[in-house]
């Protein structure tokens, strides 16, 4: 299928008093039209920086950023009006990312002032259809964010997300400060969206179960890199980079005839800072070699399984 | 609940209110359970729900007003703890019981180094110890969590979250707790650090033979970490049953929900079966069963009076007028 959006080679470095900090380096990958893509790793990988990068709310250092096709990598001042009006985001928490002074109404609404394409009573229409969309109650128009629980107030940022008929949503942990019964609630209205308006995510978190439930594709990140890429379902029945099967064999089963078999890993993480080249994780890999040494890139081991270290095949048994 | 003499620590229908502006809030309405030795409790439930009061109740640290404990009793090792003055308490506190915060950095004094508040910990419950010999326990305590005994004068900032986290399983670990309260303690971690603070949380546990009450939302760790289960929801326990019997047999509605809410990694749906409304307002719960607004088979008889919590299969408690096995919210 036809990517909606892709990167190539995509760059974001900050600089720091320590030197250049490698947040997001050397990422490649598209997402399909109308599907999502999960990326996960811990905090700090750089992932929600990546989402960032990708809709311009972070300028890329270097690489390329094509959506539907187009180089948007270096935009002009009203090309990048018109992007975000098509590339959005959810942010994680729903406290800090509304207005505390603006009500429900003016939040959804203010999008759609902005955007300068609507009359007022056509403005007036989308709010109320957007309200009704994400399941909001039209009494609660003139409410203030801090009179509504999470649960509320992230249907809000998707509602305020969804003003202006996006086409792509990063969705940065959006569920992650819900509790649990309204975090079902609001995964279960992202995907009926999601289908919908054939909508396409990126949804960013360090939660596997989350990952698993929503996404089709999946990316594992580590220190800034991508280290595996598949399908959903073939990220968890076959991790092939030692770093995904660490990751997965941490998380507590909740079958309880299964018993946890952990895979440690040794020593520190690395400082993302002028890293080494070379494979990030090699210092707490307990199957690194001096290879390990040199760049890595990512390689298909089997049709559209993507992981990056030299001695995958080796490890995993494949030709 | 099953007659057992090993009863290490006994809840007896506790009841906590909070008071503020003139409205009470009813935190914990008649919460009874049981726990023995090296065995551990989990407390499930949503935030709200009085999971982590009825633990601050235990310990006695509840800021008292707001909070005032109504009834109930909490027997350790027969001693009722909400009979004690604070003096006594202050022996127990750390000594006997011990707690886990979810945010490591509430529990840890930014301006000590990290060693001497767990040297301090250990000089409070064994005055006959003098302070190398505190030392020495707050050095031996850190290395079995894992931080080399070099880093005993660093400051917590030195400090990532995880490794604070083991910090403060050091210090709650310092003098052999008989019963500690974890409230949360991997939330706030990275999956990697979580497994290896629970791992350590378990072999701490067995080494010592400590009773715990694990609160969390995370049916896996329950899984993987507890014997017995208590379902909390309104300040009450709706389910309490062995792990086997929960995760096996579900009865009450909520329970029921739960599980479906929550996606698990070994159970694969295409929808999550949303729990539909929010919790109660806890200022004015609703009559009869406090989850009736949100269950789907509620019927009048669910609208009043007081629930039983009534035995539905050996060992295994539910508090519903209508509890039936396997439903589907």
């Amino acid at each position: 299928m036809e990517n909606l959006i892709e990167v190539r080679h995509l760059k974001k470095y900050f600089k720091t008093g320590g030197g250049m900090l490698h947040a997001v380096d050397d990422v490649s990958f598209g997402i399909p039209r109308g599907a999502t893509m999960g990326v996960v790793g811990e905090s700090g990988c750089g992932k929600s920086t990546l989402g960032r990068t990708m809709i311009h709310l972070l300028e890329s250092t270097d690489g390329q950023i094509l959506f539907e096709g187009k180089d948007v990598t270096n935009i002009s001042r009203s090309e990048l009006h018109k992007f975000r009006e098509k590339a959005t985001i959810i942010f994680q928490d729903p406290y800090s990312s509304l207005d505390p002074r603006f009500t429900v109404e003016k939040i959804i609404r203010e999008p759609l002032v902005i955007s300068r394409k609507f009359s007022k009573g056509e403005i007036e229409e989308k709010v109320d259809e957007l309200m009704e969309m994400v399941g909001i109650d039209p009494r609660l128009a003139m409410s203030y964010p801090h009179e509504l629980d999470g649960g509320r107030r992230q249907r809000i940022g998707i509602a305020r997300a969804l003003a202006l008929d996006p086409k792509f949503i990063v969705c940065d942990e959006p569920v992650s400060a819900l509790d649990v019964s309204i975090q079902a609630q609001v995964l279960n209205l992202l995907q009926d969206l999601q289908k919908s308006r054939n909508l396409t995510y990126m949804f960013v978190t360090h939660n596997m179960s989350v990952v698993r439930h929503i996404s089709d594709h999946i990316c594992v990140m580590y220190l800034g890199q991508l280290v595996e890429t598949a399908e959903t379902e073939e990220v968890f029945e076959k991790p092939y980079h030692p770093y995904t099967k660490a990751l997965l064999s941490a998380i507590p089963s909740s079958d309880i005839h299964k018993k946890m078999e952990r895979i440690q890993m040794k020593g520190e993480i690395n400082s993302p800072i002028d890293p080494k080249p070379g494979c990030r994780f090699a210092t707490r890999c307990p199957f690194a070699t001096a290879d390990c040494q040199q760049p890595q890139g990512l390689t298909e081991v089997e049709k559209g399984h993507f992981v990056s270290c030299c001695r995958v095949k080796e490890l995993n048994g494949l030709s | 609940m099953s007659e057992n003499k090993n009863r290490f620590l006994s809840v007896e229908d506790l009841v906590v209110e909070y008071t503020s502006d003139g409205e009470v809030v009813h935190a914990v309405n008649g919460v009874s359970f049981h726990l023995e030795k090296g065995k551990t409790l989990g407390l499930v439930g949503e935030t709200g729900a009085g999971k982590t009061t009825i633990a601050k109740a235990i310990m006695r640290i509840l800021q008292e007003p707001p909070a005032s404990i109504k009834g109930g009793k909490i027997l350790l090792d027969g001693v009722d703890l909400l009979k004690l003055d604070k003096k006594e308490m202050y022996g127990i506190r750390g000594g006997k019981i011990s707690m886990i915060f979810q945010d490591p950095m509430t529990s840890l004094n930014p301006v000590h180094k990290v060693g001497e508040q767990i040297a301090e910990v250990v000089r409070i419950h064994n005055p006959e110890m003098n302070k190398a010999q505190a030392r020495q326990r707050a050095v031996e305590m850190l290395e079995r969590v894992g931080i080399p005994a070099e880093r005993y004068s660093e400051y917590p900032h030195q400090f990532s979250g995880g490794m604070k986290q083991r910090v403060v399983i050091a210090m709650a670990l310092a003098c052999n707790p008989e019963l500690l309260l974890a409230d949360e303690p991997t939330s706030a971690l990275d999956v990697t650090i979580q497994a290896e603070v629970l791992a350590m949380i378990k072999k701490l546990r067995d080494e010592f033979d400590t009773a715990m009450i694990m609160i969390t939302h995370d049916l896996g760790i329950v899984a993987q970490v507890c014997d017995d289960v208590a379902i909390v929801y309104a300040g009450e326990i709706v389910e309490y049953g062995t792990k086997e019997e929960i995760y096996t047999h579900r009865f009450h509605p909520y329970t029921a929900g739960l599980f479906g809410a929550i996606p698990q990694l070994d159970v694969r749906v295409e929808r999550l079966s949303a729990i539909k409304g929010l919790p109660p307002d806890p200022t004015n719960l609703p009559e009869g069963c406090h989850f009736h607004p949100r269950c789907p088979y509620a019927t009048e008889e669910c609208k009043k009076g007081k629930i039983p919590f009534a035995q539905v299969r050996p060992g295994h408690f539910c508090r519903c007028v209508h509890p039936e096995e396997g439903r589907i919210m």
